[in-house]
């Protein structure tokens, strides 16, 4: 059958009215993957034996008339850095490349109550590290819009593979943009919610405080229900969010806009910014205030320093989250070693890319004596400045609209000379990750070649709700086709 | 010729008597098979998050209780970060600059000067795991059970100045945190680990010289023996002007050799780049909550003593005896609850109880029997020679005081007719001892009382036999 634009509702529909059975749906998602990832590459592990062992049990269920979870029968598909019990989790990294988990993810274990079919796990960059999916230490994933572009990063499988229709939603992890990011490069709905709104117990951690695990779809309804699956306090992880979880995302997103206030920051339309990307994002802006929304321009003087400090924070978690990787337990380990300190050593540079090498050097330097107060102290300071901003100018308005990447999706190879160069392309995201705030990238149009564009609404805290009317109002007003063509391209 | 003096700070480390581990549920039960006790949690697992035990922030805000700290309301854990095998997350969870306690002091009695000793602060973090070296083995084995076990650390001011003073320190610490419940203290199973800053200076300077940190005392006898070897060693640089050779480093006590060697110099310290853990959020704790936990604080050593020599009128040497370990206080209290007897109760305790406790681990036999045997001997049933052998025997039996007499016939025979008979007896056969008396030889009225006992077989109540031997030899 051809999966390749269903949305969750045309599934739900579809296994309710017995057009189709769950097995021959996700047989058909799996067709689709062995004819096309070949040339996009976003799958690292495809799990056909247990997805379709899982579909025929939603299938014996439904016949039996027995009631079933909230994502019954629907396929989908994780980035690889969240772990699954018995099923290899690697981070796109040679040190995890054989690592097993034992356990499943808080976000795993939510979608197996809710009998969702697990198709397989997705590349990305290194332990997350990367804004094109290039620094996966296996393949590179390719855009599905044109396969000579990279998808963005570093959920670009889950990117890639939402956009190929690989599955109807994906699951990404945003840390400085890497849901954004991808989504806009894709044509898709990226949702990063309320820092603590998904648990994070078994997401292979980057930089803990920014952490947070989102979705992606083509449509707004789809990244809302997917988020809706997987939100709710967990009690492994600490930092996940008690209550004042908003539910039924797909009823309030269709309440429309009107009244509601649009703040412009004028900072993130300067500079760097790619013509067709501005003019794209403020078109849709245009459309937003043509359905009632009241558009005002302001000052939020971030985008500079909030790169450094992203940098900052960020390597120096990871410096720390990614010490255990020494070879001892688990892991890749070296072959010929004769102390503990050699073996720590070879292992770490053998099972590490370069960039991840990069930012443990990066946040090593920043955390160590003598520099902690004039790099990390300050980071954190301006952390403090930036959460204070955010929320005066959520006094005012209900969200900040910004482009979501300053420039269009680039080639392959174009950027991986540079890095400085790739890591302006997270310029417009990170402040939203240092800030704990939630942000969605809602496809925006396409430049004159034909690749997609995306604009960045940002919210206050919890205010996943409203930003959804936003994305559903847009989506509605420009009616874009965002199925691309793969198989028709070269 | 200089008079130096020896500056002293601690660091004790004491793990918290709580069921389950710091982050994790896993048992902290010692002595589980290697790596029982672990879980993706406590071994490091990628992806896997720590959820803090409630039950150690309530042990050690009841340890800063007891030590007269202030209790941090807000304070929040930190990563101290540093390799090493035995350490899974290649961090440790701590706290760096907002502990869970500060400023707190012990007073110390020494050869009855009084002393207060500072607390700088309680911290409450993990404990690592531990490495096993197998002889003629090229690789090292390591068991995490430790690992994730919680620990307060203590950290005092350096305001101790001789090995005797850091011994005592320990000493009372130790009795305020077992008697609290919050930890067992055991230095020899690792439960309670010591590290010890040491300086020299001269006499009546208020300097602080270099200070070297010693690790890896096992015993408070090998702190003791420890602190005086590196003292001396210190001293004898700054003596012989050389001074400079006292550098800031960490120093191993090797206990089979008694003496300290170096570890690492402070070039090799490490650099743990702590920063606030991201994966806890800061821990808040109601006053109220502070404050009803620290009305859970038992009576205290040195409250317990002070009420111990009103009531019971003992002497202090008595007490300090008798309240060293709280089980023993509390079996003394408890025996003297059951017999009234307090001084017959510290008596029995300090010479019987304590010589059997130097090889057992418990007390042999319960407050019940001790009572009972204490009434049995004040009502004259048994003497106090054959309490002594009661006492023998009830340390291997379950069995009341009163079948243990009863079993051994050591019943004293109070009766007067029967004593008389005895005394008579022992008098017709000893004539020669009769006269000697009557012309003054009061000596062999011992010899006579002896010859009575014997006859009783030890059994007559020795004032009673005295009473008629002494009636019938003036009659």
């Amino acid at each position: 059958m051809d999966v390749s634009a269903l949305s969750i509702k045309d599934i739900q529909l579809g296994l309710q009215q017995k057009k189709f059975s769950d097995v021959e749906l996700v047989k058909g998602y799996l067709d689709r993957i062995r004819k096309y990832d070949k040339d996009i590459q976003s799958f690292i592990t495809l799990c056909e034996e247990t997805a379709l062992e899982k579909a025929g049990e939603v299938d014996r269920r439904i016949a039996n008339g027995e009631e079933l979870g909230f994502m019954a029968g629907v396929p989908v598909a994780l980035k690889d850095n969240m772990c699954t019990n018995g099923i290899k989790t690697t981070c796109a990294s040679k040190m995890l490349s054989d690592f097993v988990p034992p356990y499943d993810a808080g976000i795993v274990e939510k979608l197996r109550q809710g009998d969702a079919v697990i198709l397989g796990k997705l590349n990305m960059d290194e332990f997350a590290m990367g804004s094109s999916n290039e620094n996966s230490a296996f393949f590179k994933t390719k855009n599905p819009w044109d396969l000579e572009r990279v998808p963005g990063g570093s959920s670009g499988g889950s990117a890639a593979a939402a956009s190929a229709g690989f599955a109807p939603i994906t699951y990404g992890s945003d840390t400085g943009g890497s849901i954004r990011m991808p989504a806009s490069f894709c044509g898709l709905v990226g949702v990063k919610p309320t820092y603590g709104t998904v648990s994070r117990y078994g997401l292979i951690a980057f930089g803990s405080s920014l952490d947070q695990i989102g979705t992606f779809g083509r449509r707004t309804e789809d990244a809302a229900y997917a988020l809706e699956a997987i939100q709710g306090f967990d009690p492994k992880d600490s930092t996940s969010l008690q209550k004042g979880y908003a539910t039924d995302y797909a009823t309030s997103m269709k309440s429309g806009i009107k009244g509601l206030k649009i703040g412009i920051p004028r900072e993130f339309f300067q500079e760097g910014l790619h013509p067709e990307v501005k003019d794209s994002v403020l078109k849709a802006v245009s459309l937003l205030e043509r359905q009632g929304a009241l558009v005002e321009e302001f000052s939020l003087p971030i985008t500079d320093s909030g790169l450094s400090a992203y940098y900052i924070i960020s390597s120096a978690e990871a410096s720390s989250n990614l010490g255990r990787y020494d070879g001892v337990r688990y892991g890749y380990r070296t072959t010929e070693f004769s102390s503990y300190e050699e073996l720590v050593i070879k292992s770490r540079t053998e099972g590490f890319g370069d960039e991840v090498k990069r930012r443990i050097m990066l946040g090593t330097y920043v955390l160590s004596s003598g520099y902690y107060e004039a790099y990390y102290k300050k980071a954190m300071l301006f952390r403090q400045k930036v959460k204070k901003l955010y929320q005066s100018a959520f006094e005012k308005y209900d969200t900040v609209i910004s482009p979501t990447v300053p420039v269009l999706p680039f080639k392959l190879g174009e950027k991986t000379a540079d890095p400085l160069a790739m890591y302006l392309a997270d310029t417009y995201t990170v402040n939203v990750n240092i800030a704990g705030i939630p942000a969605i990238s809602v496809p925006s149009g396409f430049s004159q070649t034909g690749l997609p564009i995306g604009i960045q609404l940002m919210g206050n805290y919890r205010s996943e709700e409203t930003l959804f009317k936003f994305a559903y109002s847009l989506e509605q007003e420009l009616a874009l086709d965002l199925v691309p063509k793969i198989g028709e391209v070269k | 010729m200089a008079v130096y003096e020896t500056v002293i700070g601690l660091e004790i480390h004491v793990e918290l008597d709580t069921k389950s581990k710091i982050f994790c549920s896993c048992s902290t039960k010692f002595g589980a098979e290697p790596n029982k006790n672990t879980c993706p949690v406590c071994i490091g697992l990628p992806g896997v998050m720590p959820v803090l035990n409630e039950e150690v922030v309530k042990l050690a805000v009841k340890a800063g209780s007891a030590l007269n700290c202030k209790i941090n309301l807000i304070n929040k854990t930190d990563r101290k970060n540093y390799f090493y095998p035995d350490l899974p997350k290649a961090y440790q969870i701590s706290q760096f600059d907002l502990p869970i306690c500060s400023g707190g002091f012990i007073d110390l009695d020494i050869e009855d000067r009084a002393r207060k000793i500072g607390i700088t602060r309680i911290h409450i973090e993990e404990d690592a795991g531990k490495l096993i070296h197998l002889e003629d083995s090229e690789y090292t084995l390591i068991d995490y059970n430790r690992g994730g076990v919680p620990l307060i650390e203590i950290v005092t001011e350096p305001d101790m100045r001789s090995a005797d003073e850091a011994v005592a320190f320990l000493k009372k610490l130790r009795a305020i945190l077992i008697y609290s419940g919050i930890s067992d203290c055991k230095m020899e199973q690792g439960s309670m680990r010591c590290d010890v800053n040491i300086s020299v200076r001269e006499y009546g300077s208020q300097e602080l010289n270099t200070k070297v940190e010693i690790k890896n005392m096992n015993s408070l006898k090998e702190v003791h023996k420890a602190i005086l070897k590196e003292e001396n060693r210190q001293m004898q640089f700054y003596h012989y002007g050389e001074g400079h050779k006292v550098v800031q480093e960490t120093r191993r006590w090797d206990a089979s050799k008694g003496r300290t060697v170096t570890m690492r110099s402070k070039e090799d310290a490490h650099d743990y780049r702590y920063f606030p853990e991201p994966d806890l959020p800061p821990v808040i704790i109601a006053s109220e909550t502070a404050e009803a936990i620290k009305n859970t604080l038992p009576e205290l050593p040195d409250a317990k003593r002070k009420r111990m020599i009103e009531k019971y009128r003992l002497t202090e040497q008595e007490v300090d005896i008798l309240i060293e370990e709280k089980y023993v206080a509390d079996f003394y209290e408890e025996t003297v609850q059951l017999s009234n007897e307090p001084k017959e109760a510290s008596n029995w305790i300090i010479t019987e109880v304590l010589r059997v406790l130097k090889t057992e681990k418990e007390i042999p036999l319960t407050t019940r029997q001790l009572s009972d045997l204490i009434l049995e001997i004040k009502k004259g049933t048994i003497s106090r020679t054959a309490g002594k052998e009661v006492f023998e025997a009830l340390i291997t039996s379950e069995a009341s005081v009163e079948k243990i007499i009863a079993a051994k016939g050591f019943q004293q025979i109070s009766a007067k007719d029967e004593i008389e008979a005895i005394v008579d007896q022992v008098l017709s056969s000893n004539p020669q001892a009769i006269e000697d008396f009557a012309s003054g030889k009061t000596q062999s009225f011992g010899f006579l009382m002896g010859q009575c006992m014997k006859a009783s077989k030890g059994k007559g109540n020795p004032g009673v036999v005295k009473e008629i031997l002494e009636q019938k030899l003036r009659r």
